[in-house]
């Protein structure tokens, strides 16, 4: 008698509560939660843009709401998502082309992925910051 | 480019791959994506370039037609893209009857913010 999937079940993938992580996991993992978080900021970028179609008294508003502590949080996190996703993205694009699939070149693209995206992060900060400071 | 020139004839004939639109799925969001690099990093640069000024020179930035155009692009391109990865993840992860509601709610979600930010773009550029 021919095994039938009762008898032998089909493999499944990597339980995840079991899994040790690896930057080639994590990185695949952060590159969809990365892009689920742009999603709501393509929101917050839609609604301010509305503010600013709406005149001075409601862009002052949602600028206000930008500058609390919670508001410089989230961009914040905007900002090193959006690195994270754009290099990780550029992996991708690489990957698609048929480059850097060696298991040395995916380690090497996925540090640089990680350093990259921290580094912009703090210079865009930095740079606005500077430049924030100039206007006032 | 249509999604059959994306596949082999071998691969057609003994039924491999795709059955539906995962070739074009697969194809838009790449296009998408290499759109967004200049895009978005345009609009970070601008935005940090505009850090602490005011409503008046922030506005005076928007109108510029450059500006326009590129914010128009970039929703385009960014909710394009968002809906397509959004509907890539809704597949993977819902497989009860909220599938469909959740897919025809996001795609819809998509297209409003993206005619909304798009409005608001051609209001300030034309608005008084």
């Amino acid at each position: 008698m021919p095994s039938t999937p009762t008898d032998r079940p089909r493999p499944l993938s990597p339980n995840i509560q079991i899994y040790r992580p690896q930057l080639t996991s994590v990185l695949s993992i952060a590159n969809r939660m990365t892009g689920v978080a742009l999603a709501a900021y393509a929101v917050a970028l839609v609604a301010w843009l509305v503010s600013a179609a709406a005149g001075p008294a409601a862009y002052t508003t949602v600028q206000s709401l930008i500058g609390s502590w919670l508001g410089r949080l989230l961009l914040l996190g905007c900002t090193f998502c959006f690195f994270l996703h754009l290099c990780g993205g550029i992996r991708h694009l690489a990957w698609d082309a048929g480059y850097g699939f060696s298991l040395r070149a995916i380690y090497a693209s996925g540090w640089t992925a990680v350093a990259m995206s921290m580094t912009l992060t703090a210079l865009t900060w930095v740079v606005g910051i500077v430049l924030a400071g100039h206007g006032q | 480019m249509t999604r059959t020139q994306m596949r082999s004839a071998l691969g057609k004939a003994v039924g491999l791959g795709s059955a539906r639109d995962g070739v074009e799925n697969w194809l838009l969001e790449r296009v998408s994506a290499v759109a967004l690099i200049p895009l978005t990093l345009w609009f970070t640069v601008s935005t940090v370039m505009h850090a602490g000024d005011d409503y008046a020179t922030v506005m005076a930035w928007l109108r510029r037609p450059v500006t326009t155009t590129l914010m128009a692009l970039l929703l385009m391109a960014l909710f394009h893209h968002t809906a397509l990865g959004l509907q890539v993840i809704i597949e993977d992860y819902v497989h009860s009857r909220m599938k469909v509601l959740l897919l025809v709610g996001m795609r819809l979600g998509c297209l409003a913010m993206a005619v909304t930010g798009l409005v608001a773009t051609l209001k300030i550029a034309f608005g008084a």
